[in-house]
């Protein structure tokens, strides 16, 4: 029998083993949440990143050669956001008569996610850079990066902060909105892919079809204005 | 299933290649998104076609943020340096973006007498 560390050294420089453990992770982690009852706070990306996090740290492997692995599933993102359109068109009766109150909750949603962001930045004494990485953190990962590159911020930061908001999204959304009273599954989803991008709309999908549908027209619809919003708001701070 | 998957990686790289093409600020996958939706408005058969595939990659949506959300694993330094401003204006931020974009849907929904499926 060949020696655990020479059969280690192989399987940690294959990508099949990140990806593997990718995998087993969000599984580990969607079983998790299906034991609370999918109970917010109990949000499978935050399980499986924790979970390979320790991992990676207790094996001593770099997020690069992780990466080689996940980048697999990574890559699915954008198939994904391309299949929203099936929501979508499942949906697309009830698109039509929410035209204003779409139009409304997206510049109210979208400018308060950017200005209420720079405002308490601005008030912690963050620094201009960190607050231009911080501007885009409501929006989808690839414009939000674009956007911080563009005004002069950190783009790998603006990453983590998007992710961090996603996670924070999905997690408050359905205590807040039960405080607030508001059971209409329109407003709940859109103001949710407006304030909480693509991992909040993994959130809606979850908890109710046309939730998930409206969700994805705030994602869409909050990426293009953000790209539009961030620089003028930046400027006022 | 095949059939599905092809237009749908078709619809994502048209979607990339008019938006770098045209230098538009939104991402190839959400211009890829609205063709897709287009296309299944104008063509019911299609329609039907993608439906069970879209479904299909979209119910373990969160899977996909997985390998992104490792990578803030080693940015935690970089934002414990100035963590209570981050945290706080993240976590306030989201909720109150959250609030008010909903509470704005349900006031002009209830305006413009929009009937909520609730």
């Amino acid at each position: 029998m060949r020696d655990f560390t020479e059969i280690w050294s192989y399987l940690a420089g294959d990508p099949l083993l990140w990806l593997c453990a990718t995998l087993v992770a969000y599984v580990l982690g969607d079983a998790a949440s299906r034991t609370v009852g999918r109970a917010p706070w109990m949000n499978p990306v935050l399980v499986a990143a924790i979970l390979l996090g320790l991992l990676l740290w207790l094996t001593g492997t770099s997020y690069a050669t992780y990466f080689e692995g996940a980048q697999f599933v990574h890559f699915l993102l954008g198939p994904a956001t391309v299949a929203l359109a099936v929501p979508l068109w499942t949906q697309r009766h009830a698109l039509r008569p929410a035209l204003l109150p779409i139009i409304a909750a997206l510049l109210a949603g979208s400018a308060t996610a950017v200005l209420s962001a720079l405002a308490i930045g601005h008030a912690m004494g963050l620094s201009p850079q960190l607050l231009a990485t911080l501007a885009p953190k409501s929006t989808t990962a690839p414009v939000a990066l674009g956007i911080s590159e563009g005004l002069g911020g950190s783009p790998t930061l603006t990453a983590v902060l998007v992710i961090l908001t996603g996670i924070i999204g999905a997690i408050v959304v359905t205590p807040l909105m039960n405080a607030l009273r508001i059971r209409d599954w329109r407003a709940r989803g859109f103001a949710t892919g407006v304030a909480a991008h693509g991992i909040g709309t993994a959130r809606a999908l979850q908890v109710h079809p046309q939730a998930g549908a409206f969700a994805g027209i705030g994602m869409a619809l909050n990426a293009m204005l953000t790209a539009l919003l961030a620089p003028w708001a930046l400027g006022l701070f | 299933m095949i059939h599905a998957l092809t237009l749908i990686l078709i619809c994502q790289l048209a979607g990339e290649t008019v938006t770098r093409l045209a230098g538009w600020p939104i991402p190839g996958p959400v211009l890829g998104m609205a063709m897709l939706f287009a296309l299944m408005l104008a063509n019911a058969r299609l329609a039907g076609l993608i439906v069970p595939t879209g479904a299909g990659i979209l119910r373990h949506l969160s899977l996909l943020f997985v390998p992104a959300a490792v990578g803030v694993v080693g940015h935690l330094p970089t934002l414990a340096a100035n963590g209570l401003g981050v945290a706080l204006a993240l976590i306030v931020s989201t909720v109150l973006a959250l609030a008010v974009g909903a509470g704005t849907f349900v006031l002009v929904a209830r305006l413009t007498g929009g009937r909520s499926d609730a």
